[in-house]
């Protein structure tokens, strides 16, 4: 006898990067160019704080939501970076990665039979999230014309109008766009009049860079660096908007496993209802390290990102050198370049792989407005991506 | 703003090309030459070196750091001392510091005994010089901002969402 499986697993595919990964583990010399990591360590005044807790014995189940501490620190940290009020006590839950926080909203927001709209591409875990929880999933592409920016055109365009909820993630996996004030208004007059509700994805707020773009052509101050808006704080947008962060990104805690989610008491009550049966809490070492992040790791997170913007110029630098179209990416650190010659994204990213060594993901994995595009991370070290551009520039001039 | 970020960059690495470092700061390669030939011309920029794990060559290196005391009188300064030390192509640093002593100073050699020999037949004896405190260095971590050792493998997966 074999276990029948739910028509809802059945029906969400195999992860698209998942032969990617296995044709980049049989190789040896890979230049990951795929990965989507920051390939620093967490900084060290956190895992003192986590050696630390273990030392004293702190192992046990924490309140549902996080513990107290940790919720007001991280309401204290959104009001002064992004301008966003949530309550600790009742807007504000901790949860195991801020993947955990969107699949409880999906669970908690989407009946069967709901149609959630997500702006694409964007990270592979929605759509069947989405699934998962019974939904359907109407994707709204984004162009490279507008600079991936997601419109209230596209919206429009895509019947997102109808829909119960609104996907977004800016700074934008996999294509490195972001939203700025101006292009979130308009969203959110949409989203107001069709009343949708709207999970905001922001873990890569802190990885902005030149977020003006008379900055663009000469870098004239570090000031530049960081100016995420977020939706929530539009006119009547708060009530209907889940924000999702972390830690993962912006303070290389990936394998820490800490998120949260930010929204009305009630939305996030639903949330809690779901972890409280299922994750209990949030791993108790992680949200003391997460705490002292947020104390007192500001330097090490300017510094990573200015790591970042550095790695961000050279790899958009050495595209445009090499002949290939690539748009000037702004968030996260992904750029996601134009496929040249006749291939597809799949095949370039194959033969890529194959005879230069070097692994990156095609765009298409990403959903609706990929096609035709590589998704570049410059989460590693400059001489490597040094050397994997070298690489895809031999690949390119034999091939195109 | 463009000095202080291509000093950055310098630091971390000094054989960045030109075209790497315009890349990174959007300055161009002509601009780049310019802004490193006036740090250079101003003296900001010294020198470009290697940074060295000696232990992963055979030849032995001997280093050690010295804590030198020093007594001044109406005719010598610290200037004067330092002036003199500087001189002997044994030592690599030489700063004048605050604490329990007054120089700390890198003196390297190709043996214990070459080292030994050097302090205590060119440093001890120079007049002003009350105290010499010398430490061998045993291991070396971490060298001008550089952890040494065999690092850390990228165990990250390869390709990832």
């Amino acid at each position: 006898m074999t276990i029948e499986l739910s028509d809802r697993v059945k029906t969400v595919p195999p992860s698209g990067i998942r032969r990617f990964f296995e044709i980049a583990e049989e190789r040896d010399e890979v230049i990951s160019l795929g990965v989507g990591e920051p390939d620093f360590s967490t900084p060290w005044a956190a895992r003192d704080a986590a050696i630390a807790s273990l030392e004293q014995g702190k192992t046990s189940y924490t309140a549902n939501r996080g513990t107290r501490e940790l919720r007001e620190s991280i309401a204290d940290y959104v009001a002064d970076r992004f301008n966003l009020g949530y309550d600790p006590d009742e807007e504000i839950i901790v949860t195991a990665g801020a993947s955990e926080a969107v699949d409880l909203a999906f669970r908690a927001f989407v009946d069967p039979g709901d149609t959630v709209a997500i702006a694409q591409p964007s990270y592979i875990s929605y759509e069947p999230g989405v699934i998962f929880a019974g939904g359907e999933v109407l994707p709204v592409p984004t162009r490279k014309e507008d600079d991936f920016r997601l419109t209230a055109e596209a919206l429009d365009a895509a019947g997102a109008a109808d829909a119960d909820a609104l996907v977004c993630c800016y700074p934008n996996n996999p294509t490195g766009a972001i939203m700025r004030k101006e292009d979130l208004k308009p969203i959110a007059d949409f989203v107001r009049e069709h009343d949708l509700t709207v999970l905001s994805d922001e873990i890569y707020a802190e990885l902005t860079y030149d977020v003006d773009e008379s900055h663009s052509s000469a870098r004239k101050t570090k000031s530049s660096v960081g100016d995420h808006a977020s939706i929530a704080t539009f006119d009547g947008m708060r009530e209907r908007t889940i924000v999702f962060n972390g830690f993962s990104k912006a303070h290389a805690m990936t394998g820490l496993r800490l998120g949260y989610a930010l929204g009305p008491a009630g939305a996030i009550g639903a949330m809690n209802k779901i972890h409280q049966y299922t994750m209990l809490s949030a791993p108790t070492t992680a949200q003391h390290a997460a705490l002292e992040a947020l104390d007192s790791c500001d330097d090490d997170v300017r510094e990573m990102v200015d790591q970042y913007d550095r790695r961000r110029r050279f790899v958009l630098s050495r595209f445009r050198e090499i002949g290939m179209d690539v748009f000037e990416a702004r968030g996260a650190f992904y750029c996601f370049p134009e496929v040249p010659g006749n291939f597809t994204a799949e095949e370039f990213a194959e033969e890529v792989l194959r005879e230069q060594g070097v692994a990156v993901v095609p765009g298409d994995v990403f959903g609706a407005g990929g096609e035709g595009h590589l998704r570049i991370s410059y989460a590693t070290g400059l001489d490597d991506l040094r050397e994997a551009l070298n690489r895809i520039e031999a690949f390119v001039d034999e091939h195109v | 703003m463009s000095e202080r970020e291509v000093l950055e960059l310098l630091r971390e690495n000094a054989r960045y090309s030109t075209a790497d470092i315009a890349r990174m700061t959007d300055l161009d390669g002509t601009e780049v030459e310019a802004v490193i030939e006036e740090l250079e011309a101003a003296g900001v920029v010294r020198g470009y070196q290697a940074v060295v794990d000696w232990d992963k060559l055979e030849d032995e290196r001997v280093r050690a750091e010295v804590e030198l005391n020093v007594r001044l009188d109406r005719e010598t300064g610290y200037g004067d001392i330092a002036e003199r030390l500087a001189r002997f192509p044994q030592v690599k640093a030489l700063r004048l510091v605050s604490g329990d002593y007054d120089f700390d100073m890198e003196v390297e050699g190709d043996s214990i005994r070459e080292v030994s020999q050097f302090i205590s037949e060119k440093v001890a004896p120079v007049p002003e010089i009350t105290q010499t405190v010398t430490h061998y260095v045993m291991t070396s971590y971490k060298e001008n901002g550089i952890e040494l050792g065999d690092g850390e493998d990228d165990d990250r997966l390869s390709v990832s969402p």
